[in-house]
């Protein structure tokens, strides 16, 4: 018999009630019993930081957390970035990745996002060391970084100003 | 790559926890999971019983207490990055802290975890070595306070027995003129250290170094203390002459080769780390005694 247990989660502000299996890590769970695909998983063993995720607004790595031990948390997912309907429109973080060349095959996309979305939500006007270092656990194959770098220094630099505005 | 099924335990309670873990057969305790994750995804660890300690909070706190500092065992690596009391009393915890992995998983990542997994290279682990922190470990049968240097057995291996888990830490950090460095050489940065260096030096009133303490890490199964090194620096100034000399002495330490990285290169990397710390923490003496 495989153990299970009722979990309660909010992800993306929806919250759903399931049982599973309490070996079945975050990921899989948004992966396969969510449908929620946009998380990405590399490596499973921390590495590649491919399946990051908020969970009660900080980063994690999903694929080193069971879905069991997020019972009652609010977790966010890179499905949650673009708003509006039916297909939304891409923020300012998601929008400056693709003026900037920050992606290539997209397969790192997911967690550089939500890696960003924190770094810059607690950063909002950091340095381009500052950004390399907040990035350092993320692994990108394609693009060389610098593309990914200049998108999250000109989305900073966009975010200052839209608050500056809103003032 | 996905874990191997177990029972899974959220305890509330140490008294929960220590009941379950001597109960259970083949049980581990789960902390912030960067480690014990990734071996159970592996199937290097594959525990019948998983005790969850997420939730039990009483192992989560800083404090300082008469000269010292208390940590408990789940502590995250962030709030002890970001903590003000360690500011005050162990910025030295917060440098090694500042090569630890990367955010995400200092995030999770726990004090105790790390602590416990005794990864040889892990920088928290030199910092505990550093200090000769005493280990404060809890069972259903009582309570023991071991030194690190008792704790260490092995490689990747804690004198805990299978019903004891860590609780929390003291580090001794009374001596407010302490001056503190910690150098290391990674591959990548958040890597764990091939090699790494802390260094703890208070002055005296003439500019000279009253004590010394150095602890290297990566050279072999655990952290070494040099004694012999932290007693020659005595009484010598901190000038380049005195850094050398202990740096020479920290190339003959014994170290071990491994399919990355031969001994030689880790005798090289002491040598060399030795001197970094030893010149950082002097420098922030100097600095110190301008504010
Ligand atoms: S899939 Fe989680 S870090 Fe690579
Ligand atoms: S865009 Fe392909 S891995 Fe980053």
């Amino acid at each position: 018999m495989s153990d299970t247990r009722k979990l309660s989660i909010t992800v993306n502000g929806t919250t759903h009630n399931a049982t599973v299996e309490t070996r079945m890590t975050l990921v899989d769970f948004l992966r396969h019993e969510l449908l929620l695909t946009g998380t990405h998983v590399g490596c499973e063993h921390g590495v590649c930081g491919a399946c990051t995720v908020l969970v009660k607004g900080v980063s994690v790595r999903a694929c080193l957390m069971l879905a069991v031990q997020c019972h009652g948390a609010t977790v966010h997912t890179v499905e949650s970035l673009a708003q509006g309907e039916p297909q939304g429109k891409l923020n300012v973080l998601q929008q400056a990745f693709q003026d900037h060349h920050g992606l290539q095959c997209g397969f790192c996309t997911p967690g550089m996002l939500m890696t960003l979305t924190e770094f810059l939500r607690d950063h909002p006007d950091p340095s381009e060391a500052e950004v390399r270092e907040a990035l350092s656990g993320n692994l990108c194959r394609c693009t060389g970084y610098q593309g990914i770098v200049d998108a999250a220094l000109a989305a900073a630099r966009k975010m200052r100003e839209e608050v500056d505005e809103s003032k | 790559m996905k874990p191997a099924p177990f029972t899974y335990h959220d305890p509330r309670s140490v008294t929960e926890a220590v009941t379950l873990l001597a109960e259970k057969e083949n049980a581990r305790l789960l902390a912030g999971g960067q480690s014990l994750m990734p071996m159970m995804n592996f199937r290097y660890a594959m525990p019948d019983h998983l005790i969850d300690l997420n939730h039990v909070s009483e192992l989560s706190y800083i404090r300082a207490e008469n000269g010292a500092l208390k940590i408990g065992a789940m502590t995250r690596q962030r709030d002890i990055e970001f903590s003000e009391v360690i500011r005050e009393n162990c910025p030295l915890l917060q440098a090694a802290l500042a090569h630890v992995g990367h955010r995400q998983t200092r995030n999770r990542g726990t004090l105790g975890g790390s602590l416990c997994h005794q990864d040889p290279s892990a920088e928290l682990v030199n910092v505990a070595a550093l200090f000769n922190a005493t280990m404060h470990v809890v069972s259903q049968r009582g309570a023991r306070d071991l030194p690190y240097a008792d704790f260490a057995v092995g490689y990747m291996t804690t004198a805990l027995e299978a019903d004891e888990m860590l609780a929390s830490i003291t580090l001794k950090t009374s001596n407010k003129t302490n001056t503190y460095a910690f150098a290391e050489f990674a591959r990548r940065h958040g890597d764990f250290a091939i090699v790494a260096c802390s260094a703890l030096l208070t002055m005296n009133a003439r500019g000279e170094i009253a004590e010394a303490s150095l602890a290297l890490s990566g050279l072999s199964h655990a952290p070494v203390r040099p004694a012999a090194i932290e007693q020659a620096l005595r009484g010598h100034k901190p000038d380049p002459e005195t850094f050398k000399a202990a740096a020479a002495e920290a190339e003959k330490l014994e170290a071990n080769a491994d399919a990355y990285v031969t001994a030689a290169y880790r005798k090289h990397l002491a040598r060399v780390l030795t001197y970094r710390a030893l010149e950082q923490a002097a420098a922030r003496a100097v600095e110190n005694a301008h504010v």
